[in-house]
């Protein structure tokens, strides 16, 4: 008994028409949902298959069939178990059998409409891959006796093994539960032939199954469910032992046979066995008892399902949590049965979520994070995690209304309601993902943008159409797998050359920020910004649609896809790198006979400083002898770039726009208050010293290399101060590209043309470390890491700040114009590259540029044995003027540039190797 | 060449000859051999295709009909590397894939030439080579599922229906039969429904014909979660196929070999006919290409080889013919995998698994 209820399938009936009125009325009414919930709960309740019936006569029996099977295929709770479709109509199980992916089992072929038909079904079902229940009847009618039964199955099973190759294993044979105690004595036997039939089925038809649909049996007790449940569970009892492999019965209404009351149990093999003629009417007076008293005992019933009704009243237990906790399990689960409720819960607590977008933001998010980070980890896989995303769209549309009464009264209090933006959104053609896409969607439309989704398979001219048609005013792209990248560069190249203007969002789990810089950016000229994931797009959004931030965004995208094609150009090791020679013959080509070389109004050297006692006030004069002239901490903070600082504390966003980011905002802004305080502070009680260097020397380019000739040798360019060494990139550029070396930025001796070097070296950090030890002396490391962060910040708005001195210095700085935003987005002409980095990447050439400038002495900078400077808020480099000077990443070296380099700088190869490992290929 | 008379059964009987003897060798990418080429859009046009109103770069299949020779010299590189099994230029040779390049016309056309070409290439370097090599008509998944919608909010909604599949499936192994393939290949099955449709069509097809040709199929797992796109694991998707009594059925695409080794492992554990895998060069880097060198692929199906998976390997996207050869090395030394004894079960599925012995 125990082996053989073990393997007993439960086959879930609530979700056939004729067994369940609840169901019946559900589908009667189109409530599709209920319909779902009653398959999820016969599932939940331990259904190993469910079986699926819409026989009614007032309802359309295929498209009903199909309707219900593809909502049951985007619901994984419930599809993970195998459907059983049954069906007295031929046509509703064909339909059926056209929606099933997994193999299913057909309920029911029969001989009833002759041999042909029966065998001609047979083949189908056999050539859709499904299983078949036979039910005992044929050409005359059903079975109701133990020889008739044996003999019909015996005969559907020979014409189907035999005829049609059926595989014994796939056949099901019904022999036909008909109902007891109906008061006709001739009925009282009908389990027992039933217990019979499956014994002689079992033993003589190898392989082959039986079922039954158990409900009937128990048909006269309609209305008494006690009694139903202890007939059912001591009519499974004996069935089990029989043989019986599967029944339709209700899954979560089965108790166990032990625990039914004696009483009960004993009237019930009463009549099941048929032991007694007065057996029906003993249960029947016992049942009206059983009613009157009201007292109904808990009944059980077969073994197997013992502990699949605990799990039952388990499935209820999350009910009993935290709202937050609901919503979670709910989009997780993908529940939406209570969503709404839970929803409106969470938005009468007004103190904790104050406007309806605050749940969106909170609990939703939090859900949907878990959601994808058990699908990252594969613990959870796509049709669960559209489920999820689905209950999310109803919580949001729920929120909706209120969101939108919010923001009348925002309109009516003088507010704008115009959504702040439009936004196409599309997965590209032949990529169906659209999970990523879709949650997007869900951010941006909860803060007030209006998304066209097209959905998923979108062709390149529906997307550029729909995005004309509805003027949009950005497009955004989604795409999983990786051809989709290619569609992506299509889309790209479409909107180029159609003219399209609107700005282009790429995101999905393939693309990638090096994807989009390298291969889709370089297709369209307007912006093509990466997003990594929903979390960013508000940001990114906000930044493009405003007409004030969007050039600075655009300008950092630019300079952040400029650095990562670098970067990819300098991983690509396939590529071959150019020979020196070679890559020398194509530098960046300057007309030096007209090129504008500014002169410098002082020659030499010019010290700065925030210390009132070494400083001295007064104007640049012109003079070569150094002198020292005032800075304010004060007018440094001006030239701040708040974007790094942010970085430094690993929140990522633009900034403003970060201090009003979905995701971050409130940390950013918080974070921001506090850097603002501690910047005053600073300022007012001097805590850091601010000092700077910066000179002019005649200088001429020497292949590579750079002389800079003493001031006094203006003539015969007899003195040479120094030379610095620069580099050249090796790596092969495209046509109508240079390979750079900043020693192109200044003219060659040969062009006869005496050209000019500028150098810099300027600290903020005299005062950082005794500030933050002063912290962390109060264990207040929050604030030391702040102090140093400030420290960094100052050194390179500093840095900011002599670059301008000294372009004003040239001339042209004088009449640059710039704001201070464009000045920190380095939107002027001339460059500043520090030794050690992208351009320069040798950090030996620090010591020469400190000797020329006497940095040390000036501001107190010294170098590490490894060229570091200390303090830690320090920055050095030098100054080109050439107009078309530009940043660029050396990249890789080869052995040949190595060897010349070691050579110019008069050391051996080994120790320029040293220096410049990470940058060789070899 | 007899276009109507599909290929005898002695095809057939040389194939299963092959498989009992040895682990057999597939051929690797097509569409990486083509994107090589660098083709411009007029290459995929052709004279023929010159004014069609739509763009057709991209449509690899379309090659079999434009440019024939480039296709017929990829399968002959890889029957040279010790591909003993090409597959027909076909993937998505149906008038539902082509609907998007308004090619639904000449579907038939596509497959008959794809058919050919692979017979002319396995038969001039059977004659080389001295060796049987065999033409598999390939079947790919189109760019439909059948058991999921597109749309969220409509979950009822399917953008194919199983009836359109089947049509579809027919009238492209139709042409692939008439052609002289030995074998059809169902093949990167992401939804097991579209599937279902293409075994369902070959039946109807060996019901016309008369011959049954071997049917072998090959599945994609997505990810780490063991899963097809569709949801079933495994051994859901082995039972929901097993009525087609399939020459072969295996794993192919998504993955590299080392993340299918778990799901290739249960397969083998549980198939009663051949098993086949053919993995990606490893997955795709963040520029859509595939990094795993010739060697690589080959340890791991080496392996796969060695614990006595499989009876047929080869590579999916990102290899070449380099690849296969590499392959067809390390399997040398490795006995097919033995079928197993045949056991009594119903074996039915959901997204899951359900078997009652």
């Amino acid at each position: 008994m125990p082996n053989a209820a073990s393997s007993f399938l439960i086959i879930g009936e609530r979700t056939n028409i004729t067994g369940s009125p609840k169901f019946a009325k559900a589908l009667k009414a189109g409530d599709w949902d209920a319909c779902l919930a009653i398959a999820r709960q016969q599932v939940e309740s331990g259904a190993n298959l469910i079986d699926i019936n819409v026989d009614e006569a007032l309802i359309e029996g295929e498209p009903t069939m199909v309707k219900f099977l593809n909502l049951i295929a985007a619901e994984p709770a419930i599809s993970r178990v195998p459907v059983m479709l049954d069906s007295s109509k031929w046509s509703v199980l064909e339909a059926g059998l056209k929606c099933l992916q997994g193999k299913g089992i057909v309920n029911s072929l029969s001989l009833k409409d002759g041999e042909a038909e029966f065998l001609r079904r047979a083949r189908l079902v056999r050539r859709y891959g499904a299983a078949a229940v036979i039910m005992a009847f044929d050409e005359q009618g059903q079975a109701a006796t133990r020889d008739e039964k044996v003999r019909i199955c015996t005969r559907a099973y020979r014409l189907l093994v035999d005829q049609v190759g059926f595989p014994p294993e796939d056949l099901v044979f019904d022999p036909n539960i008909l109902t007891v105690a109906t008061g006709i004595e001739e009925h009282n036997n009908y389990a027992v032939d039933f217990f019979e039939a499956t014994k002689i089925i079992k033993a003589t038809l190898p392989g082959a199954k039986v079922s039954g649909g158990v409900s009937n049996v128990s048909f006269s007790f309609r209305g008494n469910n006690p009694v139903r449940e202890a007939i059912h569970t001591v009519f499974l009892y004996h069935a089990i032992a029989a043989g019986l492999d599967m029944a339709i019965v209700n899954a979560g209404m089965l108790g166990v046979y032990a625990e039914i009351d004696p009483a009960l149990r004993d009237l019930a093999e009463d009549v099941i066995l048929n032991r007694r003629p007065d057996a029906t009417e003993r249960l029947v007076n016992f049942a009206d008892e059983l009613k009157a008293a009201e007292t109904a005992a808990k009944t059980g019933g077969a073994d197997p399902i013992e502990n699949r009704k605990s799990k039952i009243e388990n499935a209820d237990a999350w009910r009993r949590a935290s709202v937050e906790e609901r919503l979670s399990h709910a989009l997780v689960k993908g529940i939406d049965t209570f969503i709404e409720a839970d929803t409106e819960e969470a938005r009468q607590l007004t103190a904790k979520y104050p406007r309806p977008l605050h749940i969106i933001e909170g609990p939703l998010m939090d859900g949907m994070r878990v959601v994808g980070d058990l699908f990252g980890s594969g613990k959870m896989f796509l049709p669960q995690v559209v489920k999820s995303a689905r209950v999310m769209k109803k919580s949001v549309a729920y929120l909706t209304p209120f969101m939108e009464e919010e923001k009348r009264l925002h309109v009516a209090g003088g507010g704008t309601a115009r959504p702040q933006g439009r936004i196409v959104m599309a997965t590209v053609k032949g990529d169906v993902h659209d999970i990523g896409k879709n949650i997007v969607g869900v951010v941006l439309a909860c803060n007030n943008y209006e998304v066209i989704d097209l959905g998923v398979m979108v062709p390149c001219d529906k997307i550029l159409a729909t995005a004309k048609e509805k003027q949009a005013d950005v497009i955004g792209l989604s795409g999983l797998i990786t051809p989709s990248l290619d569609e992506m560069v299509h889309v790209a190249k479409e909107m180029k050359r159609t003219g399209c203007t609107l700005p282009l969002l790429i995101g999905g789990a393939t693309t990638s920020a090096a994807h989009t810089a390298v291969k889709v950016a370089p297709e369209y000229a307007e912006p093509v910004v990466h997003v990594l994931d929903a979390s960013r797009v508000i940001g990114v959004v906000s930044s493009l649609l405003n007409p004030a931030s969007k050039p600075a965004f655009a300008a950092e995208n630019r300079g952040k896809q400029d650095r990562q094609r670098a970067e990819f150009a300098d991983r690509r090791n396939t590529r071959k790198l150019l020979p020196i020679a070679e890559a020398r013959k194509r530098r960046q080509p300057t007309d030096w006979a007209t090129v504008d070389i500014p002169q410098p109004e002082f020659l030499g050297t010019r010290v700065f400083s925030s210390d009132q006692r070494s400083a001295i006030s007064g104007q640049a004069s012109g003079n070569l002898t150094p002198n020292t002239y005032h800075l304010t901490l004060d007018e440094i903070a001006d030239f701040i770039d708040w974007g790094p600082f942010f970085s430094a504390w690993e929140l990522h966003g633009r900034f403003p726009d970060i201090l009003t980011d979905a995701v971050v905002g409130e940390q950013a802004s918080q974070l921001y208050a506090d850097a603002q305080k501690m910047l005053q502070r600073i300022i007012a009680e001097k805590r850091f010293t601010a000092k700077a260097v910066i000179g002019f020397w005649f200088a001429n380019a020497v292949g590579d290399s750079v002389e800079v000739y003493s001031p006094d040798s203006q003539n015969s360019r007899a003195t040479v101060l120094k030379t610095f060494h620069f580099l050249r990139q090796q790596n092969e550029k495209p046509a109508g590209q240079f390979q750079h070396c900043l020693a192109d930025f200044i003219a060659p001796k040969d062009s006869g043309r005496l050209d000019y070097l500028g150098g810099f070296a300027v600290t903020s950090g005299h005062g950082v470390e005794e500030f933050a030890k002063e912290f962390e002396a109060k264990h207040d490391d929050y604030s030391a890491i702040m102090a140093k962060a400030l420290g960094d910040r100052l050194a390179e708005a500093l840095a900011e700040l002599m670059h301008k001195k000294a372009r004003e210095a040239c001339g042209y700085g004088k009449t640059e114009n710039l704001e201070m935003k464009d000045i920190i987005r380095e939107k002027y002409r001339g460059i500043r590259p520090a030794p050690g980095y992208p351009a320069c990447p040798d950090h030996t050439e620090k010591p020469p540029l400190f000797d020329l400038l006497n940095a040390t002495a000036a501001t107190g900078i010294t170098l590490t044995e490894s060229n570091a400077m200390f303090p830690a808020s320090s920055v050095s480099g030098h100054y080109f003027n050439h107009p078309d000077a530009k940043y660029f990443a050396v990249g890789k070296l080869g052995k040949d540039q190595l060897e010349d380099y070691a050579a110019r700088k008069g050391q051996p190869v080994t120790e320029s190797e040293k220096w410049l490992a990470p940058y060789l290929d070899y | 060449m007899p276009a109507s008379t599909p290929r005898p059964a002695a095809s057939t009987a040389a194939l299963r000859a092959l498989f009992a003897s040895r682990i057999a060798v597939l051929d690797g990418a097509m569409g990486t051999m083509i994107q090589q080429q660098n083709l411009a859009e007029a290459d995929f046009r052709g004279a023929r295709f010159a004014s069609h109103p739509q763009d057709l770069r991209g449509n690899n299949d379309l090659l079999s009909l434009t440019k024939p020779r480039l296709i017929e010299d990829i399968h002959l590189a890889y029957f040279e590397a010790g591909a003993d099994l090409v597959e027909t230029n076909t993937f998505n040779s149906t008038a539902i894939a082509q609907a998007d390049y308004a090619m639904e016309p000449v579907v038939t056309e596509m497959n008959l030439a794809a058919a050919r070409i692979a017979r002319r290439a396995a038969d001039q370097a059977s004659a080389r080579l001295g060796r049987p090599c065999f033409v598999a008509g390939a079947l790919g998944p189109t760019n439909r599922t059948a058991s999921m919608s597109p749309d969220v909010n409509r979950p009822e909604y399917r953008a194919v229906t199983f009836d359109t599949l089947v049509a579809a499936y027919l009238e492209q192994a139709r042409a692939l039969a008439a052609g002289g393939v030995d074998a059809l290949l169902v093949e990167t099955i992401f939804d097991t429904l579209n599937a279902k449709a293409a075994l369902f069509a070959l039946e109807l097809l060996f019901d016309e014909t008369g011959v049954r040709l071997p049917v072998m199929i090959s599945v994609t797992i997505t990810d780490a979660s063991g899963r097809t796109l569709s949801g079933q694991t495994v051994s859901a998707f082995y039972n929901s196929i097993r009525h087609a009594k399939p020459f072969s059925v295996g794993i192919n695409c998504a993955l590299g070999g080392a993340q299918m080794r778990p799901f290739l492992e249960e397969l083998a554990g549980l198939a009663e006919c051949f098993v086949s895998c053919y993995p990606n060069a490893g997955l795709p880097n963040a520029f859509g290409g595939y990094d795993e060198t010739p060697a690589d692929m080959a340890a791991v199906l080496g392996d796969f080889a060695a614990q006595g998976w499989v009876n047929l390997v080869g590579g999916c996207c990102g290899s070449t013919p380099a690849h296969i050869a590499a392959i067809a090395a390390a399997v040398r030394q490795s006995r097919p995998r033995a079928l197993p004894a045949h056991e009594s079960a119903m074996r039915l599925s959901g997204l899951e698994p359900l078997n009652a012995a």
